[in-house]
Parts: structure tokens; C-alpha cells; sequence
């Protein structure tokens, strides 16, 4: 079977859901480019997802979509519709095109749809065993469809030994948003089929994603990182309040401004646990542990927060949903309070907070301002050099916090879970969004 | 043509603000104002200076395509919204695509020449920010023949000037092209900061020469010969300005020194179901330009300063060569020189042009006459440059289309 013939039957699972409606979108594009160029072969592409309501927005999701990315290739469109003398204006040829994506997209709740398919996209809850469960139930009725799974923690072998999927199954893991984020974990186990490893390089480049092959090690190197670099983040936060004796609420909005400014990453830590959702991250933990040895992958402030109803995570519409920190336009106004269950806000106790933490030297530059900067590593060597002589409180714990986030990165190559450091640095520069790779020199 | 058989004169003009990306106040994502506000506006400005409507016996109104901008034809029922003494009044609206501007100026004219009026209101307006760049381009694309829609490029009249500005890079030369159309930005980067209601007004590139001659055309990302640079941008805005008799000026109470007056004009129109005859020359303009200065009785080393339709910077470029002020291949020369700059042998678009003040399809003619009406009775604020006493005229060029539709007034200051 080619690579074309392949993409002619494909389902999405969990399609309406945050992943899979961003799969789904580049796939059915990518689907009907391919129609386009090869007319009298018929496409299809099954959405299906347990939830009727969350299907029809996804149409919805598609429409505004499939306009967006169609605005910025009208010139191709326009030749490809060359033929079509009724299709004259731009509008005509937009809309068109938005037309011919979505009559290959089928929404549907049963799964059965997939019983045809040549390709399956996973993207349900992040549970083993529901995987297990959904991909035995398509193996039974469609032997040899291969499986594409986005999980981002649960070890690929396991699901092909559990579902005997005999080496037709791969990681293809997409960062949130997969319509924007150009990273691609791929993660293939000794047991995978070679033209299956093909087959996702040229599906990956036609999506003009970047991939990092990842080893099968429970969380892989996005998360393998971003977890460990968190459990730090709380680390320093609860380490932070005892030794300077003050409330844990004012340690991470501390902790958070460190990891933001200090470190220059788009995000400080907590707001980006939020971002992710502390539910989720518990989660994912949950997975990984297991399957470590050497560390406790745990911590019992998320466990609390959980208990206290405080998850983060994301809106439907992208807003974000308080979680340790509060929101108000998308930007941190307070802090829970883990004792009192109630949130603090910042300008009341900012001011000490700040002063405790000292001066930030001067050379700084905000993370926004390093995106289009051709001489990062001049002005990081820099202000990294100017942070060491600062010898001051937030100096000291943003430089401790660059040589443990190497250390989480060395240690994933030393553990073969990244093949080198280059790798680590590209899924946090990409799929992160950090200025500099963890691996670096500027903390020594 | 005949000379004109009476004095005409153009007083009391007003611009809005060019409003679209660039300025500080324009986010895309956010609601702005709808014509209303910019007829309104630029009627107002203009009978607050002239005493009131009273003294208006009609008015005209030029725009292009707010059928499908703004979803609104029927136009000439807005002008009584402006004051209610323009109602019972005749009010027309002319459309000639990117010079129903340039229109509603020689229609004001003849209107005066008919003597059917002694004050007319002359308005034209563009209000194109209502739709992304790449619907726009659809709308725009009017100003052609529709029968070659189809096979135009996506951004349909940045295509046809693309296809002018390769055409001469062949036959003149890429480098020395460029570096006209680099100076031809820079030029009206430069002016553009000096006007208050400019688009490109809060421009801060310390080097926009250098910027323009870095950035090269990519037809994968735009077209072929073009970049953005050398393009007008989306603009909303409108600009408006009082045309009459001696008799209207002495009713509207200006001075003859505070009014500019039309001592002739050129307009001519050429088959827009055919192609240009050559791709690196503006016949339309060549004609209507040398009509004008001949009506006038001039010839071009009397001029002071020019506002021509640079929707294009390659349109400038090849202007300045239908006027005869170089040579066919060597206006690009001519430009990279720095004569057409606002301290060199002849300052152009001295406000910024299309490119720099901004480019309200339907608008710019008007505000081209605004701009010479400031410049020669010295009303140009920071933009003002010096008028001598041998070089005493302006000249204003207003295209509709690629080279289908032009007028061209020839102005001095009224005496």
C-alpha cells in the first residue's frame, strides 16, 4: 500500500477532544490536498468520539480552521481549482476548499467506522487501558490497520504487547496545539514495522512538523523533562517557605517570576502546570512512576490541590481556568492558599515577595524579546554572567534551577530516552517554547 | 481641450486620518469607525472653513467599492447625513475605481465650468479595512476586466504591477530598479512622518532605504517582482475639498492666497478589455498628464511639486518617465537620485503618497488636491516644502486600474 493509498480511509479517536480536534484538522487538509492533486480517488476521514455535542463543534472548530490555513495558500488553491471556471474570486476558491475538507471529514460516535480504516490516529484519555481496550476491539475487525498513538507517557511496547498489535503501532505525539506546534515526538519501539517508521517521517514532513525520535521510556522527553523540572518548581517553592518562614502561597508566585524572568521562558512553572492542568499532570506522573527506579515521580501538593478541586487546565474557548494561580485576562492576579482554600492576591504581599528576591541585573531581556534575536547566546552568556555575581536570593535559586533543569536533561540521554542533548534542546526550544535548551553552559 | 472658459479655484480642504495597520490606533481586532464617521468627518472639516452648507449649491461624493466593502451603494443619500443643510441639494456619486476621487474633482470642476454651481463639496472615500487583504484583493480586482480574474494572480493587482515591475527589471535592469524602488519607499516613509493623519505617520525605521533594498521579491510568499514595500497599504479614510467660482470663493469668504486655483486639467480613459500596449509604459498617464499641463499652458520645469498614484512604487517609477521628467528605462535612475524627493529637483507625494500617507482606493484623488492646495498656500504644517516663485505650480496624477482611468489638474495659488 503507498503512502496515498493509505490516507485514503483514516479515523481519528477522541477526535472533538483538545488533540485529537487539532489532529484531525491537519489530517483532513492534508487528505484533501492530496485530493486535490489526485481527483478521481475518493478520501475519507472517520472523527470519531464519544461525544455528539463535542462533534458538532468540532465542525464548527474545522470551518474557521481549514479558512484560516486556506487564506494563506490561495495561490496554490487557485491553481489547484484552475480547471474550475465557476470558482473565480478568492472568495469562490476559499470557500470551495473549506467545502472539499469537510466532505472528507464523517463525525461519528461508533466506532465501528474505523473497522475500515488503513490508519488510526489515537488521541482518547491518557488511560492504558482504554487504549488497550479500543485498539484489540479495531485489531479483531481490521487486522492490518496501523495505529498512530499521541500519548505522551505510556510506553508504546506495552500497548502493542496488551493489544497484540505485532509492531503496526507508533508514538506520534503532537504538542497542544498540533495546529500550531511544530513539534512531533516520534517514538517507535524495537517491535515497530519499518514502513510504519516511514510512513510517519512523510507524514510528519508533509505536515512540515519537526521531529524528535524519543525512546520508549514512560514520558518520553517532553514530559520526561517538564515533569521532573516541575516536582522541582514545588520543590523550591515548599523549601522556600520553611527556610525563609513564610506563606507557601508567596514561595511560588516567587518560584513562578523566577522560572519566567530569571530563566526567560514564556511561562513561569506554576502558570505553566496550570496551563497544562494539574489534573493532568498528576496524571501523567501517575503513569511514569512506575516505571522509575531511582526517583519518586509524585508530589503530595498536586494530590492536594486535587483534592481541594483546583485542577487548571483550559476553557473550551483556550481561556484558562484558575489553578495555582488566578487569572484575569490570561495574566496571574493571586495565589491559592493551601491552608485557608482561597486565593491571595499578589499585590498584597508583591512588594516583599520582590524584595526578598533582590535586583534583577540589568542585562535581562524579556522571553518575548528573544524570538527574533540573531545573538542569543552573546546576551544570555551575559546576563547569566551578571546573575552569578548577583548574589542575591532569586540569583541564587534561578541558577540552582538552570543546573537542575540540565541535569533532567543529561540525565534523559544517560538514561537513553533521548538519543543526545541536541534532542532534548529542540523538544524544549519547540515543543516548549524555552529560549535556550536545557543543556547548556550558562549555569556553570 | 479647450481652455477653461472660467477661473476655478479649490479652497478649504480636510483629510481624516489614513487609518489601517501602521498607525497606532488601528487594531484589526477591534471595531472601528464605519463610513458615517469618515463622510461626516471629512464634510464637516471641509464647511467648517466655507461658512457652513448654506454657502454649498452641490455636492459630489467618489468611492469605489463600498458595495462590497461596506455592503452600501445608493451613496449620494449620505451626503445630507453630513449637514442637514446639504438636503434638496444635487448630490452625485462618481466611480471610476481608484480614481473616483480624481472624478469627483473634474466633475466638481465641469460642474463649476457649467456654471450650475459656483460652490461645489468634493468628497471621495475608502473604508477597505472591513475585510482581510486577501478578500480585499477580490474587491479591488473590480478595477480590472473581470474576463481576466481568473487567470490573475491571487493578490490580483499587486500581480499586474508585478508583471510591470518585471518587465522592466528585464529590460532595464534588477539592481538599479530596485534601488529606484527603494528610494521610492524611503521617500515616503520620510514624508509620511512629517503628516499628522498619515498611515505611515508613527513609522520609526531608522533606516527605511536600507530596509526596502534588503527585502526582495518571493513570489511563493507574495508575487514575483513585488514586495509588500513597494505596495499602498489597506487604508479607511477620506479627505474632502471645496471646488467653486471666484463668485463662490468671495460667498465662502476665502481669499484668493488661501485657495488654489485649477489653471487646467487632463482626464482620459483607455479599453480596459485590453492589455497595456507595453508593460513599462503608463500611456493613460503619459496622455492625460501632458493634456493637463498643455490646458494649463505650462510645460513640466514650471512644476514645484507632484502628487501621482504610486499604488505601486513601480507606478511612480514609470510616472516619472510618462512625464518626460527622464527617460524611458532611466526614471528608476532618476528616483535613486533623489530628484523626487522632498529636497530634490522636483518633490513628489510630498504628505507620502499612496504608499506612505495611505491609499483609501475611492479617497486618494481628493486627497491629492488637499495635499497641493496645502503645499502652494502654505498651510503643509511640517510637511510644507518650499514653492518658488519660478516653479509655481503642483501637479496632481489620480490612475484608476492599471492605466485605464486618469485625471491630472494642473494648481497654482490663487492671486
Amino acid at each position: 500500500m503507498t503512502y496515498n493509498e493509505r490516507l485514503q480511509n483514516v479515523a481519528v479517536l477522541g477526535a472533538a477532544g483538545k488533540m485529537g480536534s487539532g489532529i484531525l484538522l491537519l489530517t483532513a487538509v492534508h487528505m484533501a490536498d492530496l485530493k486535490l492533486q489526485n481527483k478521481d480517488k475518493t478520501y475519507v476521514l472517520y472523527a470519531i468520539d464519544v461525544s455528539d455535542e463535542a462533534l458538532t463543534g468540532l465542525i464548527d472548530y474545522l470551518r474557521v480552521q481549514v479558512r484560516k490555513m486556506a487564506e494563506k495558500k490561495t495561490v496554490w488553491l487557485r491553481e489547484m481549482y484552475a480547471d474550475r471556471s465557476d470558482l473565480i474570486e478568492n472568495f469562490d476558491i476559499i470557500d470551495e476548499y473549506i467545502n472539499d475538507v469537510l466532505k472528507i471529514v464523517r463525525p461519528v460516535t461508533a466506532i465501528e467506522a474505523a473497522y475500515k480504516s488503513n490508519l488510526v490516529f489515537e488521541a482518547v484519555n491518557e488511560n492504558r487501558a482504554l487504549k488497550v481496550k479500543l485498539f484489540t476491539q479495531i485489531r479483531e475487525n481490521n487486522p492490518d490497520v496501523w495505529f498512530f498513538t499521541n500519548t505522551s507517557s505510556v510506553p508504546i511496547h506495552l500497548i502493542d504487547e496488551e493489544a497484540d498489535l505485532k509492531g503496526k503501532v507508533i508514538g506520534f505525539h503532537f504538542y497542544n496545539p498540533p495546529a500550531v506546534q511544530r513539534l512531533v515526538e516520534l517514538i517507535k519501539t524495537d517491535n515497530t514495522k519499518q514502513e510504519v517508521v516511514d510512513f510517519a517521517y512523510e507524514y510528519a514532513k508533509n505536515l512540515k512538523k519537526i521531529i524528535v525520535p524519543s525512546n520508549d521510556f514512560a514520558g518520553f522527553i517532553g514530559n520526561g523533562h517538564f515533569m521532573r523540572d516541575g516536582l522541582h518548581g514545588i520543590g523550591e517553592a515548599e523549601k522556600l517557605a520553611s527556610e525563609k518562614n513564610i506563606p507557601l502561597y508567596q514561595a511560588i508566585y516567587m518560584i513562578n517570576k523566577i522560572t519566567q524572568e530569571y530563566l526567560i521562558r514564556p511561562m513561569g512553572i506554576f502558570q505553566l502546570m496550570d496551563y497544562v492542568g494539574i489534573d493532568v499532570m498528576q496524571f501523567i506522573l501517575n503513569v511514569m512512576n512506575p516505571f522509575v527506579d531511582d526517583e519518586d515521580l509524585h508530589s503530595n501538593l498536586l494530590d492536594k490541590m486535587m483534592e481541594q478541586g483546583v485542577k487548571g487546565g483550559q476553557y473550551s474557548s483556550g481561556a484558562q481556568k484558575d489553578g495555582f494561580l488566578k487569572y484575569e485576562k490570561g495574566k496571574p492576579v493571586a495565589v491559592w492558599d493551601i491552608d485557608k482554600k482561597e486565593y491571595v492576591p499578589i499585590d498584597s504581599f508583591k512588594a516583599d515577595a520582590d524584595a526578598m528576591l533582590g535586583d534583577i541585573p540589568e542585562t535581562v531581556v524579556p522571553w518575548k524579546a528573544t524570538l527574533k534575536m540573531k545573538n542569543k547566546d552573546e546576551v544570555f552568556g551575559k546576563f547569566y554572567t551578571d546573575l552569578k555575581a548577583a548574589g542575591t536570593l532569586g540569583a541564587e535559586i534561578a541558577i540552582r534551577y538552570g543546573q537542575r533543569s540540565k541535569a533532567i536533561g543529561e540525565k534523559l540521554v544517560a538514561d537513553k530516552v533521548a538519543n543526545n542533548a541536541d534532542d532534548v534542546n529542540t523538544v524544549m526550544l519547540t515543543g516548549f517554547y524555552h529560549a535556550y535548551g536545557p543543556v547548556n553552559n550558562y549555569f556553570e | 481641450m479647450k481652455k477653461l472658459r472660467r477661473k476655478v479655484y479649490m479652497a478649504a480642504g480636510y483629510n481624516t486620518i489614513s487609518l489601517g495597520t501602521g498607525r497606532k490606533e488601528f487594531n484589526p481586532r477591534k471595531p472601528r469607525p464605519g463610513i458615517e464617521h469618515y463622510i461626516k468627518e471629512a464634510g464637516q472639516g471641509v464647511l467648517s472653513q466655507i461658512g457652513g452648507a448654506g454657502n454649498v449649491d452641490e455636492s459630489v461624493i467618489g468611492n469605489f467599492m463600498a458595495g462590497r466593502f461596506n455592503k452600501q451603494g445608493h451613496l449620494d443619500g449620505f451626503i445630507p447625513m453630513i449637514d442637514k443643510g446639504l438636503a434638496m441639494k444635487p448630490a452625485v456619486r462618481v466611480e471610476g475605481a481608484c480614481a473616483s476621487g480624481g472624478l469627483s474633482l473634474v466633475t466638481g470642476i465641469r460642474q463649476v465650468l457649467a456654471e450650475t454651481s459656483e460652490v461645489v463639496l468634493s468628497l471621495g472615500f475608502e473604508v477597505q479595512n472591513t475585510v482581510k487583504a486577501i478578500y480585499g484583493a477580490d474587491i479591488l480586482a473590480m478595477a480590472g476586466w473581470y474576463q481576466n480574474r481568473k487567470n490573475g494572480h491571487a493578490y490580483f493587482f499587486p500581480g499586474q504591477f508585478s508583471d510591470r515591475a518585471g518587465a522592466y527589471y528585464e529590460k532595464y535592469g534588477y539592481e538599479r530598479t530596485r534601488k529606484g524602488m527603494a528610494r521610492w519607499y524611503a521617500n515616503a516613509i520620510e514624508n509620511a512622518r512629517l503628516d499628522p493623519t498619515a498611515q505611515e505617520y508613527h513609522n520609526s525605521n531608522p533606516d527605511p532605504y536600507a530596509t526596502a533594498l534588503k527585502m526582495q521579491p518571493n513570489g511563493k510568499f507574495f508575487v514575483d517582482h513585488l514586495t509588500v514595500l513597494d505596495c499602498s497599504k489597506v487604508s479607511d479614510a477620506a479627505s474632502g475639498i471645496t471646488i467653486c467660482s471666484e463668485e463662490g470663493l468671495e460667498r465662502i469668504g476665502i481669499a484668493k492666497k488661501d485657495a488654489v486655483e485649477v489653471v487646467g486639467f487632463g482626464h482620459a480613459v483607455r479599453d480596459i478589455t485590453e492589455d497595456p500596449k507595453d508593460l513599462t509604459e503608463l500611456e493613460t498617464i503619459k496622455f492625460a498628464a501632458h493634456q493637463a499641463l498643455e490646458n494649463a499652458g505650462i510645460t513640466i520645469d514650471q512644476l514645484g511639486t507632484v502628487e501621482t498614484h504610486d499604488c505601486f512604487s513601480i507606478a511612480g517609477i514609470l510616472a516619472v518617465e510618462a512625464l518626460g521628467l527622464a527617460a524611458k528605462g532611466e526614471g528608476a535612475d532618476y528616483v535613486a537620485e533623489g530628484k523626487t524627493g522632498r529636497n530634490g529637483e522636483l518633490p513628489f507625494n510630498t504628505t507620502g503618497g499612496l504608499i506612505g500617507w495611505g491609499h483609501p482606493t475611492g479617497g486618494t484623488g481628493v486627497h491629492q488636491a488637499v495635499t497641493i492646495w496645502q503645499q502652494l498656500t502654505g498651510k503643509a504644517g511640517d510637511a510644507q516644502i518650499n514653492i518658488s516663485d519660478d516653479k509655481p505650480y503642483g501637479l496632481t496624477i489620480n490612475m484608476g486600474g492599471d492605466d485605464v482611468t486618469v485625471t491630472a489638474i494642473v494648481f497654482k495659488r490663487g492671486e
